[in-house]
């Protein structure tokens, strides 16, 4: 065994070492079958590589070691996690038994569709129901999460216009209250953002919408219901107005959890839309991936699909099924990356989410999250400024400060932990002074709603009676407040063997 | 079924707190006209019902491991996952989790990509890894990005090696199609001729050359010399590598690449049709703050305790927004926590093994396929476990006959390369037998025959 030998001088107590930390010289963990084939020289010695600094571990070391890691974080199944914007709902755990049934597993990409037929299948009727629920004409699974579905449907947006030969359109409205993926994807096709500011009830300011409507407009990104958990009061004419200039509209459907058997972006006048079915359809969020982030299109955006969409190569007959296959749409954008999408760990586990719930479980789903997020607005609103205050969507967004208090949002969040549940998202949208923004979903009981709301009225308490509490949160988490300036000063962004690993030889 | 935990009697005291009446009027704010469509959807399955009607579609399919013998890479590989794996993937604390906004209570997540980062970073012979990209399409993508960042929009060219992945080629075309980039990128190119060959089309307005290391028909060159002429005009060099072959060959870091970025997936990763895959990016120090994608680094708490954090965030879409290098939001961390325990509990030892066996074998199946009348290698270097064959037949005749015995053949690479019409691309690794191999070369000696 080595000493971890640190590489930045250090007086930092270690917690758990890392994998390279613990490793030793001939240690060895799975090994491979003897080769059954003659052997073949290697490649001339100036092609190999000198040396393989990786670690060398028994399986239980690795075990352990990840066993160990794993009780530092804070899940869904664990616990409460209402991070607004992120719809961090239970995960079904026979979503996880599906994704790993060997046919999908063990299926290469780029077999012959005849020996593929249930994964095509699957994916076929994937785009048919995202359809059905959506309201749109054509759909395209391959976008990998949903920044990828936005920088997608932007392409399409730009796409359309110049099939028309209407070239002088550069500009995209997005509102104030938008996530900042949206300029992000505008700004990767180099057009400008106007940015659009909300009113007093959290809609989009129909005058300022009205002033920034012209023939240079590309089209709106719209999040509907918005980062407040406002449904749009007027989204109808903002829609129109929007139409009305030569603009196309986008709907960023991070937060479709609101509106499943509500209502279909589609039938409202949308015409593009990405889904993000790691937050509505319940493919786990994995420490920050893999998403899955497919987009809807209305008819006239469909032609410009990536290429390729699922089809019916051959039609169905007598008792034979159709033949699925691949069809590359006239006037494609293109490949928006390798293969077909996120098919294993994100449209299986969907499929299998769908399937299940049905039309009225669909409904229901976004019925439970409304109601619960009006439940706990309706608790905190006499202890927590509610700026946007009317009937929420799936969201709401109260202040985390208080007068004459040095108390912050952060504070709040971190002492939350105490309390045993995650924070809500804290400092956006960018609109509300210290916004905390909490999204309860669907699948949180109400007992878990009362405690939580009962954990927050009781620090609001705190904040006046022994604010240093807050401040100095969390308190019985394995670990305390980071130092984020030392992490950026430094840049300590790897680790190696220890310097005197191969003395131990 | 649903998962919903509330009961009708809880409902309505939420509801009464609330103070509406029913559930739907929770829903005034929208357009009556279009509230509550009738959702045409096949009705709600049961748990059972569910996973029966999954099995029947997962089985409908030909899998690689119990049915058919597969020779098909291309980009996507059929390597053994240990165990050891899944049983942490599986881990609800793992997969369950968010982002790791709040590290205090995300550390698992957080030192398990900061692990990530530095198998990646030493397996490339790199400074810095990111936490990851969506493929290794999109991260050569981004390495387009981090080069037109880093020249500021000044240079206008990409020099694209026609023996990069074809469907990578087609990724960068999409990504850039609003940055008024030339991409020189062609597939008609000569495709005996080295990369030497490239040197000419690098000049003064070159930001970036993406080379493939081993290239698509899976020959292994040593790209010093390119990186150096390309150094000469001031461009930036990427290599998209295969990390199996990385534990074996000369790592890019010593070619003096500036940008390595791949796909991971042959790291622990089923071939799940298609993905989700991994996508790794590696760079200098000097270009980090171009980089796009989450970054963890290491730091320490208030009670004086190594940790990990986000840390360079500055430089991500929530908040430059327009001015972000790159709108990445998600990173595959789930499977970069896969790959690093895959690596581990291989270790050295393990993988060199594996990477072994993979070129063994490999080449085992060159020699024998290149013994039959009609088949031959199509090119002279050395490869690691991914050969192009030149076959006496059109590819989708041969395949076909291939999978009336039960394999899968390779990719045909007439598909993209006019030239290289009656080609096909060979995959080999540890999974293949030599009995499977064997078997191959029978059918295609029958196929020679025909």
């Amino acid at each position: 065994m080595t000493s971890p030998a640190a590489p930045v001088v250090t007086t930092a107590k270690i917690v758990e070492p890392t994998i390279f930390e613990i490793s030793s010289p001939g240690r060895r963990g799975v090994n491979m079958p003897a080769s059954d084939v003659p052997e073949t020289a290697l490649p001339p010695k100036d092609l190999l590589r000198s040396d393989l600094p990786l670690p060398e571990l028994a399986e239980v070391d690795v075990v352990r070691h990840y066993m160990r890691l794993s009780k530092f974080n804070y899940s869904v199944d664990d616990g409460f996690y209402p991070l607004g914007s992120c719809t961090m709902k239970y995960n079904p755990k026979i979503n996880e038994d599906t994704c790993r049934l060997p046919g999908f597993l063990y299926t290469h990409p780029l077999q012959p569709i005849e020996t593929v037929q249930g994964n095509l299948a699957l994916m076929y009727e994937t785009q048919e129901w995202l359809k059905e629920i959506s309201g749109f004409a054509g759909i395209t699974l391959q976008p990998a999460a949903g920044a990828h579905g936005e920088f997608t449907g932007v392409l399409m947006m730009a796409a359309y216009h110049k099939s028309r030969g209407d070239t002088k359109r550069t500009k995209m409205l997005i509102p104030d209250a938008a996530h900042g993926t949206n300029p992000a994807s505008t700004g990767m096709l180099g057009m400008s953002v106007v940015t659009i500011p909300s009113d007093a009830r959290g809609n989009v300011d129909l005058k300022a919408l009205e002033a920034a409507c012209d023939d240079t407009v590309v089209g709106m990104m719209l999040t509907n219901p918005n980062t407040l958990g406002m449904f749009d009061e007027h989204i109808e004419q903002v829609i129109k107005l929007v139409h009305d200039c030569g603009g196309l509209m986008y709907g960023d459907g991070a937060n479709l959890n609101a509106l499943l058997g509500i209502l279909r972006p589609g039938d409202l006048g949308f015409d593009v839309m990405h889904f993000n079915l790691h937050k509505t359809f319940s493919v786990p969020h994995g420490g920050g991936g893999p998403g899955s982030g497919p987009v809807g299109v209305a008819a006239r955006l469909a032609d410009f699909l990536p290429a390729p969409v699922v089809g019916i190569v051959e039609e169905a007959e007598d008792d034979l099924p159709p033949l699925y296959g691949f069809i590359t749409p006239k006037q494609s954008i293109g490949r928006m990356k390798a293969f077909h999408g996120h098919f294993g760990g994100g449209l299986v586990r969907s499929y299998t989410y769908i399937a299940m719930h049905g039309p009225n479980g669909l409904k229901d789903i976004s019925q439970y999250a409304v109601l619960n997020a009006n439940y706990l607005q309706a608790r905190l609103r006499d202890t927590y400024h509610v700026p946007y205050d009317r009937i929420c969507m799936h969201e709401f967004v109260a202040e985390g400060q208080f007068a004459g208090s040095d108390v912050r949002a952060l504070d709040i969040a971190k002492r939350l932990m105490d309390y045993n549940f995650h924070p809500p998202t804290n400092y956006f949208p960018l609109i509300v002074h210290e916004a905390l923004m909490i999204e309860p979903t669907e699948t949180e009981n109400k007992d878990t709603l009362d405690a939580f709301a009962d954990a927050l009225i009781k620090i609001a308490d705190e904040a006046k009676t022994s604010p240093d509490l807050l401040h100095s949160a969390p308190h019985i988490t394995p670990f305390g407040r980071m130092d984020e300036v030392k992490a950026a000063r430094e840049l300590v962004l790897c680790c190696w063997l220890p310097e005197d690993y191969n003395e131990n030889e | 079924m649903t998962y919903i935990p509330i009961s009708p009697k809880e409902r309505d005291a939420m509801l009464a707190t609330v103070g509406v009446k029913s559930l739907d009027d929770l829903f005034e704010a929208v357009p009556q006209k279009h509230r509550f469509p009738k959702l045409n959807l096949p009705p709600a399955l049961s748990e059972m019902e569910a996973a029966s009607l999954l099995g029947e579609m997962a089985s409908s399919n030909e899998n690689v491991r119990e049915h058919v013998i597969s020779f098909l890479g291309a980009g996507a590989y059929n390597h053994y996952i240990p165990s050891v794996v899944d049983h942490i993937l599986r881990r609800g604390e793992f997969y369950t989790a968010y982002t790791p906004y709040q590290p205090e209570i995300s550390q698992g997540t957080l030192q398990g990509i900061f692990e990530y980062q530095s198998l990646m970073t030493n397996l490339t012979g790199m400074d810095v890894s990111n936490a990851s990209h969506y493929d290794g399409a999109t991260a050569a993508a981004e390495a387009v990005n981090l080069a037109y960042a880093q020249f500021r929009g000044k240079r206008k060219k990409v020099v694209v090696s026609p023996g990069l992945h074809p469907q990578y080629r087609e990724v960068i075309r999409t990504y850039t199609q609003g940055m008024g980039v030339e991409l020189t990128d062609k597939t008609e190119a000569d495709l005996e001729v080295g990369p030497e060959a490239l040197i000419s089309q690098i000049d003064d307005n070159t930001m970036l050359v993406v080379v493939q290391y081993p290239d698509f028909f899976g020959r292994i060159y040593d790209y010093t010399k390119l990186i150096e002429a390309a150094h000469a005009k001031g461009s930036l060099v990427c290599i998209v590598a295969n990390p199996t072959a990385l534990v074996m060959l000369k790592t890019p870091g010593e070619m003096g690449a500036d940008i390595v970025v791949g796909e991971a997936q042959p790291f622990g990763i089923p071939l799940w049709y298609g993905g989700p895959y991994l996508g790794f990016f590696t760079t200098k120090k000097s270009y980090v703050h171009k980089m796009a994608g989450r970054l963890v680094g290491e730091t320490m708490d208030n009670r004086g305790q190594r940790s990990y954090v986000l840390t360079l965030t500055a430089r991500e879409q929530h908040i430059k927004r327009e001015r972000a290098t790159s709108n990445i939001c998600s990173n595959q961390g789930l499977l970069a926590l896969g790959a690093a325990v895959y690596m581990s509990v291989l270790g050295k030892g393990g993988l060199q093994e594996v990477a072994n066996l993979c070129y063994q074998k490999a080449h085992y199946a060159a020699e024998q396929i290149s013994k039959i009348d009609g088949f031959g290698l199509c090119f002279a270097e050395p490869f690691f476990h991914e050969f192009a064959l030149c076959c006496p037949k059109p590819i989708a005749e041969i395949n076909e006959h291939l999978l009336e015995h039960g394999i899968i053949g390779g990719y045909d690479l007439g598909n993209d390369y006019p030239a290289l019409k009656d080609h096909m691309l060979i995959a080999v690794t540890e999974m293949n037998s030599r009995e499977e191999i064997d078997t191959f070369v029978e059918v295609l000696k029958e196929v020679a025959n025909d």
